[in-house]
């Protein structure tokens, strides 16, 4: 059964410059326990979309409209007062910069004692004790000492810990990863990934990973979601995904980066570039989103914009010449 | 978003067409040029439609329905105001009006002069400091002690060597705001000295004095404008307060701070000596404080960037 | 054997920390800590390490953007780390630098025009008007921007066009050698790849060597001729590509190749997970610095610092792990 549902969901913006469409029309669902991965590039909507489904949307100069069925309820629909009892609750979310996004003025053990005495109405000794439990979950040595410590006494791999461990105290059912680990260096994002796909094995909670790097989606995640320019493009298992892309978006993505180790197998090329800019979003856009960069374009995309069709096995992408079932290029 | 012009019947079988989607936001007229700027920050608006009006006022003080302020008329003294004397007369029966407005003139020329000559001053020493290390400790700490004194007190002492005139009220609340200035401009050339665009301009041979003209003055221009209002504003209050206390312009002119000294003693039989230049200097600075709060929020990069 | 264009001796850069307003005690961030390596005309040589390792501080260095503390460096048989302003003036033409930020390394306030004509004024290589403006738009040829841009202001710009902005900068000084010191980290992917290419047809084109700063191994596979690995300020294995990625011989190198995750779902790999964080350049272990987060720890690490020996034709390795081999410094 789907945990979340999200239907049509449109976040625009009200610009100086224009309506901002950040995010027009995506729907996706996630599953309970599982992992979805959100990629894309910067300015895709991929964080708007996440920060839409916690609501953390100012309105205005923002609007969201569509659907957002959690657990049964429209998370559009809650009072503020309902939404501020499930945030952080029953979803939470981590962030790519850990250090703005726990207060330095308080120590490491009050800020997850808070989240747990608000949410789940325990007593300070009982938040005390389940704090140093949750430090230990995520792997922080001497957690006794560290629940007395402030967040600048931390390094960046474990403020991130520390962010998890405040994310995971209410045992959520939906854990929203926004780039986790794109500021951390590699030794210690492999330390947090590693963390990551224990936990997940341990907690249950379905999480949405959103990131740009390839490499971690194909780590953790077991379903992929590519947005581009506010619209989901193409959505398919990840390994699906990685075989065969349908998307033209997602084979330039997926060309455009380097391989490790291809040096040694002479598997080494040319990176493929997606020609171009992304559009503006402040415009409206006639057609498909990615026509202006597509090689594949013709007249017919530039006025039609293609609604998503399957394409394989639980596969679908909003193209009109990838083909069903044909093997990319 | 589709284009309405979609016509579903002339595509080839087989293709799917995106959903069209509602718009959720009216939409924005987008305004430029000027007009646009101020539709889009009021702020700057209100406060400078509010100081041209007094400037226009204090240049135009003569031709405004007044008459010359330092006539006196004894048989008319503190009359209230009326048809006659809008903002009646002070104790030596001095039309209350053109006073304010010719006061009006003190004001606007101190506020404007020191946020000059202090934001010049100020740039100057703030640049020094912010490029030769060796300078930098010293004229630092000779402006930490200049910043031990209350610009008020400091205005006053230096006052209380020189004779009044509004030059001398201008240069002793130069030299009193001129610390602040030269902080701020340090601090902001501190930090762009530390952009990636100054390295480059190193690596590309430019010279420091080069670099001081073409990558750091310019980008010290938006603070300096913020800052200069705050010192206009600040600078007309601290002129009358010298004024009120007799230290700064002298009373033969008429400034908002000397005719509220005159008042004083009457305050409370007749306020209306002390309201009127009182009410002229609160909206004076209001203005200055909103176009300057204004202005800030519009050259501010961080939210010209944002969505 | 022809002499390098770029020479690294034994470098140090020591930043002096403020430990407080009445402390007497001076203490010192050793951001780089004695290091070496050559760079050869046209040849890429990328630096990576993960942030703090001071890999970022060497390229500034040999910019000159900062005195040294100590060490030498080399260009072309002249030492710049000392060399005169009028000197060095004529000297930095031959170094330029792209950096990793497409917003900030450009005046904000300046047209493209006059971003690329300062150098080109600075180092006189225009003689005239007519030869300035064939130079502005020759440059904005070859980063594969259009010609009208030029009366433009950095802020109309995406981040990748700014990005060639920046290279186009670097290259209107016709230099040898060009640091690029994160140059495509802050690129979005399908950005990253045309900047990417961009900068391999221009090494070819120019004949320009590189020095490839850069956490992004993949990408540093993709670019480079020889890699050096960073750690706490100082070089623990230096080797051509294909040995580093082949069969690197220092544990750090080991972890920190194991580490990036593939985009490959379902590839077996088995990540050496170092434990801990990089220790403070302000105090950094005695010893082996990696001896703090290495597996292969043992007591020697602790006490003796190990140095860079040749572990292979053109490998040195800093480990006690690669005795046998005589001591020497990474010379050719």
């Amino acid at each position: 059964m789907a945990l979340l549902e999200v239907d049509n969901l449109q976040t625009h913006f009200r610009t100086p410059g224009g309506i901002n469409r950040a995010v027009d029309g995506v729907s996706f669902h996630v599953n309970e326990g599982e992992t979805l991965a959100i990629v894309g590039e910067s300015g895709c909507g991929k964080s708007v979309t996440s920060m839409s489904l916690m609501r953390l949307i100012p309105e205005p100069p923002g609007r969201i409209a569509g659907s957002i069925r959690f657990a049964g309820k429209d998370l559009l629909k809650l009072s503020d007062r309902e939404m501020r009892a499930i945030r952080g609750n029953d979803i939470s979310m981590i962030f790519q910069e850990p250090m703005t996004s726990l207060n330095p003025v308080l120590t490491v053990g009050r800020q997850i004692r808070e989240t747990l005495m608000i949410h789940q109405g325990l007593d300070k000794q009982a938040a005390e004790a389940h704090a140093i439990e949750m430090l230990t979950l995520v792997g922080i040595p001497e957690p006794g000492r560290r629940v007395r410590e402030y967040p600048h006494q931390l390094s960046g791999g474990m403020r991130q810990r520390v962010m998890i461990a405040i994310a995971l105290a209410c045992n959520p059912k939906l854990l929203i990863a926004d780039e986790p680990t794109t500021a951390l260096d590699v030794t210690i994002q492999a330390q947090i990934l590693k963390l990551m796909l224990d936990l997940k094995r341990r907690v249950g909670a379905a999480i949405i990973l959103i990131t740009h790097d390839l490499g971690v989606v194909a780590e953790i995640a077991e379903r992929v979601m590519v947005m581009y320019a506010g619209r989901k493009v193409e959505e398919a298992p990840v390994a699906e995904l990685f075989r065969s892309p349908r998307h033209p978006y997602t084979q330039g993505l997926l060309g455009a980066v380097p391989r490790l180790g291809s040096s040694l197998t002479g598997t080494a090329r040319r990176l493929a570039e997606i020609p171009g800019q992304v559009p503006d979003l402040r415009k409206p856009i006639v057609g498909c989103v990615f026509a202006g960069r597509c090689a594949l374009a013709t007249d017919l995309c530039r006025q039609y914009a293609p609604g998503l069709e399957e394409k394989g096995p639980r596969h679908i992408a909003a193209c009109h010449y990838s083909a069903k079932g044909a093997v990319a290029a | 978003m589709t284009d309405t012009t979609v016509n579903p019947q002339s595509l080839p079988a087989g293709f799917v067409l995106a959903p069209q989607l509602p718009e959720i936001l009216r939409p924005v007229t987008i305004r430029r040029g000027f007009l646009g700027f101020l539709r889009g920050h009021p702020t700057v608006a209100i406060g400078g439609a509010l100081l041209l009006t007094l400037v226009l006022i204090a240049i135009f003080a003569p031709y405004l329905g007044s008459v010359d302020p330092t006539a006196l008329a004894p048989a008319k003294r503190t009359r209230a105001p009326s048809a006659d004397f809008w903002f009646g007369t002070d104790v030596l029966g001095r039309d209350i009006y053109s006073r304010v407005l010719f006061g009006a003139r003190v004001s606007l020329t101190v506020g404007l002069s020191v946020a000059i000559f202090a934001s010049a001053a100020g740039l100057a020493i703030g640049m020094v400091s912010g490029f030769i290390r060796w300078a930098d400790g010293i004229l630092m700490r000779f402006m930490d002690g200049l910043m031990s004194i209350p610009p008020i007190l400091l205005a006053i002492a230096l006052m209380a060597l020189t004779r009044g005139s509004v030059g001398n009220v201008i240069l002793a609340i130069t030299v009193a705001e001129i610390p602040r200035v030269s902080r701020l401009v340090r601090s902001v050339v501190l930090s762009l000295r530390e952009q990636p665009y100054v390295d480059a301009a190193v690596a590309c041979g430019t010279r420091t004095p080069m670099i001081i003209l073409r990558h750091i003055l310019p980008n010290t221009v938006a603070p300096m404008l913020v800052q200069a209002t705050y010192i206009c504003a600040s600078a007309m209050i601290t002129e009358a307060i010298l004024s009120f206390i007799g230290a700064g312009t002298p009373p033969t002119i008429p400034s908002w701070g000397n005719i509220m000294a005159e008042g004083r003693a009457l305050w409370q039989v007749k306020p209306y000596i002390v309201f009127f230049p009182a009410a002229f200097l609160s909206v004076t600075v209001l203005a200055v404080n909103l176009l300057g709060d204004g202005l800030r929020d519009a050259l501010d990069p961080r939210m010209a960037k944002s969505l | 054997m022809s002499l390098p264009l770029l020479q690294v001796n034994d470098l140090k850069k020591h930043f002096p920390v403020k430990a407080g307003l009445f402390s007497r005690k001076s203490e010192f961030v050793y951001a780089v800590d004695g290091v070496s390596f050559e760079i050869a005309r046209g040849e890429t040589l990328s630096l990576v390490g993960e942030s703090g390792c001071g890999k970022s501080t060497v390229g500034r260095a040999i910019l000159r953007l900062f005195d040294i503390t100590a060490g030498q460096v080399i260009l072309d048989g002249q030492r710049i780390d000392d060399a005169a302003p009028s000197t060095m003036r004529q000297m930095r033409r031959r170094v330029q630098v792209v950096f990793q930020d497409p917003f900030s390394s450009l005046n904000p306030r300046m047209r493209v025009r006059d971003i690329l004509a300062e150098p080109i004024r600075n180092f006189g290589l225009a003689k005239s008007a007519e030869d300035l403006e064939v130079r502005l738009t020759a440059l904005m040829d070859t980063v594969r921007l259009p010609r009208e841009a030029l009366n433009r202001r950095p802020h109309e710009f995406s981040g990748g066009q700014r990005q060639r902005i920046g290279i186009a900068r670097a290259l209107a000084a016709e230099p040898e050698l060009i640091v690029c010191d994160e140059a495509v980290s802050a690129l979005d992917v399908s950005v990253k790849a045309q900047i990417v290419n961009l900068l391999q047809d221009l090494q070819s084109e120019f004949g320009l060597a590189l020095l490839f700063i850069s956490h992004d191994l993949a990408i540093v596979e993709h670019m480079t001729h020889r890699v050096a690995v960073m750690y706490l300020g100082k070089i623990v294995e230096v080797a051509p590509r294909r040995e580093i990625f082949a069969a690197p011989r220092h544990p750090y190198t080991k972890a920190l190749l194991s580490a990036v995750p593939l985009p490959e779902p379902g590839a077996q790999r088995n990540p050496i997970i170092l434990k801990g964080d990089v220790p403070s350049p302000i105090n950094p272990p005695k010893g082996c610095r990696f001896h703090t987060r290495c597996p292969l720890v043992f007591d020697r690490c602790r006490v003796e610092e190990p140095v860079l020996r040749a572990a292979g034709a053109e490998q040195w390795v800093a480990c006690h792990l690669e005795e046998g081999a005589p001591a020497a410094s990474p010379e050719g």
